[in-house]
């Protein structure tokens, strides 16, 4: 040995520079990767809500509407054949030309009632066919303004390009900044977005078929999922012998886990709706594909929480007497309840998001009206999002965010949920 | 009676047997006086009886809400017109279309033909009976069990051993349908590859470079065109993975690092949620953000240093669902960072060795296995992603390498061509079943070393 | 779940009042048998998958008095009081051979509902385990699942009556609805006693009852269990010498999986017959 401990300890402290600059660099390497995922999260859901707020208000006019029987081409109310096929359009423009008497020929009459939705005939014909005495009087109402004037209010076109480039002439930018110099036109809150079907028309669209679909599906897939998943974990933890067979079924269970969601989809579609000849696009078949994709996560977190109860209240309840299902029953699974809700809720919130495997059973199609029942078409919140999210208008982009915010604000309530039930009824042996 | 109403007849139909059940077995020890003489609780004589009605009819109940539609299909459709038997499947499939669209209201009757307004009438009637029969077979089946519970009944009947071994066979039921589920999806894409792989060879599948199924549309092309070579789709998965990895395993590890071992319990309690909400975030979100917001943005950037990036490119679709990953990999890899023994790194500190060396050297060292497995979760995750790529990645069939490109999944592939219209039997369709017969089986492999892997590690520190 | 059966056993129709006759040829010193055995336990082995735990022993409990039980650790006194009401079902890989006849009935007879003899064999645990429900429901349970009471005045009663004898009626009147969980360790092993009591067993099994109480709380147990003498059998593992001989009217000594001798409890303390017997009472080993 030719080095003492004093040269031992110079060689140590001349490495220690170096030693402590890779400590820091490691260090500032953490730091940054964490800072990119909390980065992302806030840009992601700033991005989101900067460009979804404004669809929950939109553009409204107010006009001074005349039903007139000549513009209608009417001359009785009391037909509802003739209700049906009178000419709306005509009484929106008049009531815009009313206020813009130089709107002569038309085109610019039609320019002037292309700021309206045609929503408003709609509105007009709703009202007229449940009063017909409405005819030739005149009435004060507020419509939806078209999505091009509602766009432009919300600074979604920009005024100074080239006319061309723009959807909104010149022109109709005048006539909006005028209605809206004389009050008669601004933002007001959106009902229609949470209370509407989907629609070709932005300004008409909502999420509400979207909202009762996700509700129809996720319906079936609790009623399924649960019950099955809980039963499963029971048998698992408390019933199985520890065979091969019992090693199967949990390799599988952990392998299902993790196979890819649109695979299921596949399967919903060969089963479901080529061999049973169950309905495309209805939240029944999408419930129960989804249930098959929740059912691991259910079964895993439930068994989870039954393992967890201890072995001394099984030992107390089978030395009263009691059968072992009595036993599970009575004792270990509303000790395990909270855990196997938890696990339950965070399956149902992933269901609630999941979009592939519904594109595959044809969830995916354009449907007006909001489903009334399990077998009806329909389509779920994340593929509205999808669909909108394909659309070219710039105004859906505004609303894809909307209801990017809904979606988001439901799995918000939903784990939420999820974290109080855990702590609130965690229980320390 | 419609299938509901079946139901709800059968439910209350059940609540009876509970009752004669329950109420017989009373009645043979003369009252509540007498529980102690009966071998099980009154209730359990109830269950009983009522599972005796109910489960046969129930499963009866089952098949019939499965089989009936296509049955009574089958015998409207043989009975349609000749010109239609005569015509082919095809056709006779269109016209039963038509007499379900008929049926549903969603065609008016004016608009539809004489024959097919006379085959839904044949249908009505057909189901009409069916439902008859259903009831009556119901209400047969559940006096058959009611009579024979009655009968059984006795007070030295061990009634809550069987009720309790009948619902122990459905627990055990339940626990299995998970290899069912899997079994099914096996099936169910292996049937339809095989019919794909009878007009496409499988080689020409698995080796071919050119994808365009669309152009398949002259009957003699069909299958013969060679345009299901099915290469571009792996090397565009496995690109957008490749690049989902480089960003979720490093950014991923690195996190799971710095929470595990360095931050304080503060920064640690609000960071680790933070990351975790990335996991819950639906993928649609993921992919209308990388659709419109990062991929124009990656094509501004590129303009901006003259590189030509395409607006939905690999890399844009990579990014976003590295992004997506990273929770995935950090939870996993914390796992098995905190499974590491104390004493390790005790034995590391006590020779002098700095914090990130303890770590490199030791820590990671020995969770490396663990962390290997996650990371290959993570990969399976990544190829089997749908909705990213979907809104992100494009539809061109590009056989490239460059990530500034368009390129496409096999995921986006299977979406496409199942999406849409769609005849069966098409190549096209059954095409996306022989992809998903892939990405089944590659998942598949995948999950299960992965899984393995960590339960090894587990096992060892335990 | 495997316990062996032996098919035997039930076969033979001894009368419930005598006991059954012991092999010859038995390695156990003293008297195994009593004139009026509740149960006969007779070449009883019990195996936890290869290991051979108990090596046949041959035992009668008899009725209204205290059998204790001691022994040094892990020579099988818990794995014995396990036979007596099948708990050891529910260990995966116990198996039990010989027979052990309760009133002319092989409790491992196929025919031998666990449940039902569950509820005839009571047992009391070493750490106490009441239900994390409330006192009522505790005591309730039992009478419950085994439709002891017609209705709920019954019910009530039985409850009543249960936690009186467990003597912990008084303490407890108040707050019948609170949780269980929320007594005193000394209370919650009284509690575990009532809830097994509430049921009206024939015997009562005792896995070191006091081992987790202080004195006092031991020495109410104690008193309890002289009570309940008056009507059950109970039958008691212990680590004190002194609680055995406080407590117990034979006691039986085990080592190393075999019973090596069983006799008065007062004898056993003053004379002790064999060779390890002696040395443990002595205080030589364990
Ligand atoms: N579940 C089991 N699996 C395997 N072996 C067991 C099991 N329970 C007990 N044993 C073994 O059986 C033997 C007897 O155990 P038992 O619990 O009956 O001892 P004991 O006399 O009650 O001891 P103590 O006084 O410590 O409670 C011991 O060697 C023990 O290791
Ligand atoms: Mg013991």
């Amino acid at each position: 040995m030719s080095r003492t401990a004093a040269d031992t300890r110079v060689l140590v402290e001349k490495s220690l520079r170096r030693r402590y600059r890779a400590e820091r660099r490691f260090r500032i390497y953490g730091i940054v990767s964490v800072f990119v995922g909390v980065a992302f999260v806030l840009f992601l859901f700033s991005t989101i809500v900067g460009q979804g707020i404004t669809a929950f208000r939109q553009a409204h006019i107010t006009l001074d509407v005349h039903y007139d029987a000549a513009a209608l081409g009417l001359d009785d109310s009391s037909d509802p054949a003739l209700l049906a096929t009178a000419n709306y359009p005509a009484v929106v423009r008049n009531a815009l030309r009313d206020i813009f008497p130089e709107a002569e020929g038309r085109v610019a009459s039609r320019a002037l009632g292309a700021l309206v939705s045609v929503s408003a005939s709609h509105e007009l014909q709703r009202r007229l066919e449940a009063d017909p005495s409405l005819l030739g009087s005149r009435e004060r109402l507020r419509f939806l303004a078209s999505a091009d004037v509602d766009q432009l209010l919300k600074g979604g076109i920009d005024r100074t390009l080239p006319e061309q480039a723009r959807p909104l002439s010149d022109q109709q930018i005048a006539w909006v900044d005028a209605l809206t110099a004389r009050g008669q036109l601004g933002l007001a809150f959106n009902k229609g977005f949470l209370s509407q079907g989907d629609s070709r028309e932005p300004e008409q669209a909502g999420v509400l078929g979207a909202l009762k679909g996700s509700l129809y599906t996720l319906v079936i897939t609790l009623l399924l999922s649960f019950p099955m998943g809980v039963a499963a974990a029971i048998y698992l933890e408390e019933f199985a012998p520890r065979n091969r067979w019992t090693d199967l079924v949990e390799v599988n269970i952990n392998n299902l886990a993790a196979v890819p969601s649109i695979v299921f989809g596949l399967l919903g579609l060969a089963l479901f709706l080529n061999v049973f000849g169950m309905p495309r696009s209805a939240p029944l078949v999408g419930g129960l594909v989804l249930s098959l994709l929740t059912l691991p996560t259910i079964i895993i977190a439930s068994r989870a929480a039954i393992k967890a109860v201890p072995p001394s209240i099984r030992e107390a309840a089978l030395g009263m007497g009691a059968s072992r299902l009595q036993m599970v029953s009575d004792h270990v699974l509303p000790l395990a309840m909270p855990g196997v809700l938890t696990g339950t809720i965070i399956g149902m919130a992933r269901a609630l998001g999941e979009t592939a495997p519904l594109l595959m059973i044809g969830m995916v199609a354009f449907i007006v009206d909001p489903p009334r029942g399990f077998t009806d078409p329909a389509t779920v919140l994340p593929v509205q999002i999808y669909l909108w999210a394909d659309s070219p208008e710039r105004a859906f982009v505004e609303r894809t965010s909307a209801a990017i915010m809904v979606l988001l604000a439901f799995l918000i309530v939903m784990n939420a949920a999820a974290v109080v039930l855990r702590s609130r009824f965690e229980r320390r042996w | 009676m419609s299938f509901s109403a079946s139901l709800l007849l059968l439910l209350a139909l059940i609540a009876l047997g509970y009752w004669v059940g329950r109420s017989r077995s009373l009645q043979l020890v003369g009252g509540a006086g007498g529980i102690r003489r009966l071998h099980s609780l009154p209730s359990y004589y109830g269950i009983l009886a009522a599972l005796w009605c109910g489960l046969p009819a129930l499963l009866v109940l089952a098949l019939w809400a499965g089989f009936q539609d296509s049955f009574i299909s089958r015998l409207v459709a043989a009975g349609a017109p000749a010109e239609v038997l005569a015509a082919g499947p095809a056709h006779v499939g269109l016209f039963m279309n038509d007499v379900r669209n008929l049926l549903a209201g969603s065609i008016a009757s004016e608009s539809a033909s004489e024959a097919v307004r006379a085959a839904a009438g044949h249908y009505i009637q057909l189901r009409g009976i069916a439902r008859m029969a259903l009831t009556g077979l119901l209400v047969v089946i559940v006096i058959v069990g009611l009579a024979f519970a009655r009968a059984r009944i006795a007070p030295d009947y061990r009634a809550r051993n069987a009720v309790e071994s009948v619902l122990e066979k459905l627990l055990l039921a339940c626990s299995t349908l998970a290899v069912f589920v899997t079994v099914g999806i096996f099936l169910s894409v292996i049937y339809e590859s095989v019919l794909f792989f009878r007009q496409v060879p499988v080689h020409e599948f698995l080796f071919g470079t050119t994808w365009s199924p669309q152009t398949a549309m002259r009957a003699d092309q069909v299958g013969s065109s060679g345009s299901f070579g099915a290469v571009p789709l792996f090397v565009g998965t496995a690109m957008i993975s490749g690049i989902a990895m480089l960003i979720a395993v490093p950014v991923g590890l690195l996190s799971a690092i710095y929470l595990a071992e360095y931050a304080t319990r503060r920064f640690r309690s609000w960071a680790k949620p933070l990351l975790e909400v990335l996991a819950g975030i639906p993928t649609v979100v993921y992919g209308f953000f990388a659709a419109l917001t990062i991929g124009p943005a990656l094509r501004g950037i590129g303009e901006s240093v003259g590189l030509d990036v395409a607006s939905e490119s690999a890399l844009a679709a990579g990014l976003v669902m590295g992004i997506m990953i990273i929770p995935f990999v950090s939870s996993l890899a914390d796992d098995m960072i905190t499974a590491v023994p104390q004493s390790l790194r005790d034995g590391a500190y006590a020779l002098g060795a700095t914090r990130s060396e303890t770590i490199k050297q030791v820590v990671l060292r020995a969770a490396l296995p663990g962390i290997v497995g996650g990371v290959l979760l993570a990969v399976s995750r990544a190829v089997g992603e749908t909705m990213i790529v979907v809104m992100a990645a494009g539809l061109a069939a590009n056989l490239t390498a460059n990530p500034f490109e368009a390129v496409t999944t096999v995921t986006v592939q299977i979406v496409t061509l199942l999406t849409g219209d769609q005849e069966f039997d098409s190549p096209k369709t059954l095409a996306a079943f022989a992809l998903g017969l892939v990405l089944f089986i590659l998942t598949l492999g995948l999950n299960f070393l992965a899984l393995h892997i960590v339960r090894k590690y587990r096992e060892q520190y335990e | 779940m495997s316990a062996a059966i032996d098919s035997q056993s039930s076969a033979s129709p001894a009368t419930p009042a005598a006991s059954l006759p012991v092999a010859e040829g038995i390695k156990t010193t003293g008297r195994v048998t009593v004139d009026n055995p509740i149960i006969c336990a007779r070449g009883v082995n019990v195996y936890y998958d290869d290991k051979h735990a108990l090596r046949d022993v041959s035992i009668d409990i008899g009725r209204n008095e205290v059998l204790a039980m001691i022994g040094p650790s892990g020579c099988g006194k818990s794995t014995f009081l396990r036979t007596i009401n099948r708990m050891n079902d529910t260990i995966p890989g116990a198996r039990v051979t010989g027979q052990m006849v309760m009133e002319g009935q092989n409790i491992y007879d196929r025919r031998q509902d666990v449940v039902q003899l569950r509820a005839r064999v009571g047992m009391v645990f070493q750490k106490p385990n009441p239900f994390p429900k409330t006192i009522y429901e505790n005591v309730a349970y039992g009478p419950r699942i085994h439709g002891l009471a017609a209705n709920r005045a019954e019910l009530d009663e039985i409850v009543h009556t249960s936690l009186r004898r467990a003597g912990l009626w008084e303490e407890v009147k108040e707050r019948l609805a609170q949780p269980g969980t929320g007594l005193s360790g000394g209370q919650q092993q009284r509690l575990c006693i009532a809830r097994a009591i509430a049921v009206d067993p024939e015997v009562i099994l005792m896995d070191e009852p006091c081992s987790a109480l202080d004195p006092i709380a031991t020495a109410r147990i104690e008193d309890l269990i002289d009570e309940l003498r008056e009507s059950y059998a109970i039958v008691i593992v212990t680590h004190s010498m002194q609680q055995a001989a406080r407590v117990s009217q034979r006691t039986a000594y085990f080592h190393l999986g075999d019973l090596i001798e069983v006799g008065e409890t007062d004898r056993i303390f003053t004379n002790p017959r064999h060779k390890l017997t002696e040395d443990y009472i002595t205080g030589r080993f364990g």
